[in-house]
């Protein structure tokens, strides 16, 4: 992976300096500290720029690039997994490469297809191209949301670049933190694309193409999570669907294995971790070296479930033992890479997992994120299940206990009354069919944190955030199962906005490593996508036909595992000895105030309670996270704006 | 200061973040209220436990109880009279 930047001329009147285009590097140098590189149009029409993490044709592949006669250009981020195929047609046809990289393919597919290049692509990436003899720039992200893609329009030009850092030394003065983005961050845990944190700062959405043509910029859709109509799925027995299912992650792993560098893998010691680790070991035998976190919290340390696949599988494992300390630590490097207010801790220990990847020699991992929104892993579809079932007759006793099944990991003092969960779970109910039911009851809890919203920031809002969700998802969305509304509202919320950004690439590409999603391959979504859910969980055995794909190749206990998610300590990160200054001075009643966000006295209140050691409540926990790295978002970018455009320099 | 003091303190604090009186009747439901989730039950019930010395058992982990200012001082006394009486 690699940082883009660049910068286009929405005017005739205007034109591009080489010197904007090298001002925005220094920021995407964490990106790409193998080399860096610039093209200027030389009607100074455009300029884009890159900086290198190099992996694949070492000494090849620098960017931007071209392609035979230069009129096309490109400045790319990501991998192409399936460049090896893509080039010996695109040489069949009458290409000639004069590299090996996989960047080269994509200059080459657009002189072949135009716009319908990106529906050969099979990879992750963030794509900036400009077609000199059009005079025509395109912005494409990959179809899932791996890689970023900032953006944001002046009067007279359009300035992008893989991280909002790079975007601020073109800004004349700090951008404002958006209303309408907290609102969401508060309900979804993250801004919902095209919005970032930021007025004015849009990202390319997952699956979306802007094309700059004369001054105007126009957006489509080349790829989106679909669904079949209820009923039409996939034809064939359970066994072919497992042995089909089976030989796609195979192919999906074994082409994100393609590197001219060594590559690592992350081990959670999950099902999803567990069974790519396995499928890397099935594709080849070299010695693979896994990666892997400890906590010092025993509740949501996995060790035991990670030693027992390392000797299952042999291979050669290294380890971070994260302690609260090193989360408050870290923290604020945290926000600065993540560039947005979050609600969870859960980024930072990733982001010393990624340094250990460096501190290691290694530069590529591949990890598991995305089987859960593919595959049907996740509690909270379980959970959708349940409540659909106990929809059908809201006043039965035993149909909500089903719920209790659901969460052995959750400590608590004794058994929880029913009345309780039933009260809780119980939201939206009497409307099973509307769009949002399988989340509502997350959208609620994690909205009980805008309690702490100030009245200034509260007089801001305008919109409702779930319905404005509604009203935007696909025409086809009611007709679809109900599992697989739910699967489209967690890939689109959870996994897009957030997994992929705050606590995947960001984290990753702060110590300049590269991740590689196999469960993400696009294939394997498609796939996947037009399974008869009952495959995917059958009854509440979640993920049933991958478990099945995998049933011979891992320990029966890691097949057997009821399904621990990752987190890391909230409150206790920054509580449990005394909170650094840096809590206390952006926590106080004057910041508080002073940046306007949030309720000085009710965050008072909340400080005064985190300290104690009472706070046991989820939103307690998000809300104290999110207030302080809203806080943090403004103290670097706002606050210090003019020093974090020197400190990227 | 009186109990039921005490506990309408306690959830204006630590679970309304706000000392404005005006929010919290002593008879409303903190369920219907959307102020409290099932994590947040535990922590009232570990708050009375200390608070006031008594057990509550997972049979009374009930709404009935635990659900307002007036069910909660009713449980505490209660649960104080039976000890004593014990």
């Amino acid at each position: 992976m690699c940082g883009i930047n660049g910068i286009a001329a929405l005017s005739t009147q205007i034109k591009i300096s080489e010197k904007d285009v090298l001002s925005m590097l220094p920021a995407l140098y964490h990106r790409g500290p193998d080399d860096s590189g610039v093209y200027l149009d030389p009607n100074q029409r455009i300029g884009l720029g890159h900086t290198r993490l190099s992996i694949i044709d070492l000494t090849g592949g620098a960017q931007p690039l071209h392609n035979e006669d230069r009129t096309v250009w490109v400045t790319f981020n990501g991998e192409i997994f399936n460049y090896v195929e893509l080039r010996k047609d695109l040489i069949k046809q009458g290409h000639s490469f004069h590299t090996h990289s996989d960047t080269e393919v994509i200059v080459h597919a657009y002189e072949q297809y135009g716009d319908d290049f990106v529906q050969h692509l099979n990879g992750q990436f963030a794509i900036a191209l400009w077609d000199s003899n059009k005079q025509r720039l395109l912005l494409v992200r990959d179809r899932a949301g791996i890689l970023p893609l900032f953006y944001t329009r002046q009067s007279d030009r359009l300035l992008f670049s893989s991280e909002i850092k790079a975007l601020l030394p073109q800004l004349p003065e700090a951008p404002c933190i958006s209303p309408t983005a907290l609102d969401q961050i508060f309900t979804f845990w993250a801004a919902r694309s095209p919005n970032t944190l930021f007025e004015d700062i849009f990202e390319v959405s997952p699956g979306h193409m802007l094309v700059l043509e004369n001054g105007d910029l126009r957006e489509s859709i080349y790829w989106d999570w679909r669904f079949p109509e209820q009923g039409d799925y996939h034809q064939g027995s359970d066994a072919d669907l497992t042995d089909q299912l089976y030989d796609i992650l195979a192919d999906a792993t074994a082409i994100r294995l393609r590197a001219d560098v060594p590559v690592g893998a992350y081990l959670s010691g999950g099902l999803d971790s567990s069974a790519l680790v396995a499928l890397i070991r099935r594709h080849s035998n070299a010695p693979l070296k896994t990666f892997s976190i400890g906590f010092e919290e025993q509740l949501l340390d996995e060790s035991v479930f990670q030693q027992q696949l390392i000797e299952h599988l042999g291979v050669e494992n290294s380890r971070i033992l994260c302690q609260n300390s090193d989360i408050a630590e870290n923290f604020p490097a945290t926000i600065f890479h993540a560039e947005t207010a979050i609600l969870r801790t859960a980024p930072s220990p990733m982001r010393q997992l990624s340094g250990l990847v460096r501190d290691s020699g290694y530069k590529v991992v591949l990890t598991g994120e995305g089987a859960d929104e593919v595959l049907g892993g996740y509690d909270l579809f379980k959970e959708a299940k349940i409540r659909q079932f106990w929809a059908r007759h809201p006043q039965s006793e035993w149909r909500p206990l089903l719920l209790k099944a659901l969460y052995p990991y959750l400590e608590t003092s004794g058994a929880q009354a029913k009345t309780y969960l039933n009260n809780y779970y119980r939201i939206g109910l009497d409307k099973p069919d509307q769009p949002g039911f399988s989340h509502l009851t997350r959208w609620f809890t994690t909205s009980q944190c805008k309690v702490f919203f100030s009245q200034e920031l509260n007089a801001r809002l305008r919109d409702n955030a779930v319905n404005r969700l509604t009203e935007q998802l696909p025409p086809a969305f009611d007709n679809w199962h109900s599992f697989n509304r739910a699967q489209y509202l967690e890939a689109k919320t959870l996994l897009g906005d957030y997994l992929l950004c705050s606590q995947g690439d960001r984290m990753l590409m702060a110590n300049s490593v590269e991740g590689r999603f196999p469960f993400l391959d696009h294939r394997v979504i498609e796939f996947a996508n037009r399974l008869n859910p009952r495959l995917k969980m059958r009854a509440l055995n979640e993920k049933y036909l991958f478990k099945q794909a995998m049933k011979n190749h891992l320990p029966r206990q890691i097949l057997e595992r009821h399904k621990q998610p990752y987190r890391a300590p909230d409150i206790p990160a920054f509580f449990s000895a005394d909170p650094p200054d840096y809590v206390k001075d952006l926590l106080s009643e004057e910041k508080l105030r002073r940046y306007g966000y949030f309720d000085a006295k009710k965050v008072g209140f909340l400080l005064k309670k985190a300290s104690s050691g009472s706070s046991i409540a989820y939103k307690d926990n998000m809300a104290l996270v999110g207030v302080l790295s809203t806080q943090l978002c403004h103290y670097f970018f706002i606050e210090n704006f003019f020093s974090t455009c020197s400190r990227s320099n | 200061m009186n109990m039921k003091k005490i506990i309408r303190h306690y959830i204006m604090e630590n679970l309304l973040f706000t000392e404005d009186e005006s929010v919290l009747q002593d008879s409303s439901s903190f369920l219907d209220g959307g102020i409290i989730d099932s994590t947040g039950v535990m922590e009232i019930i570990l708050f009375i436990e200390e608070t006031f010395g008594i057990k509550v058992d997972d049979n009374e982990m009930l709404p009935a109880n635990l659900d307002s200012v007036d069910n909660l001082a009713a449980f505490v006394q209660r649960k104080q009279a039976q000890a004593v009486a014990a």
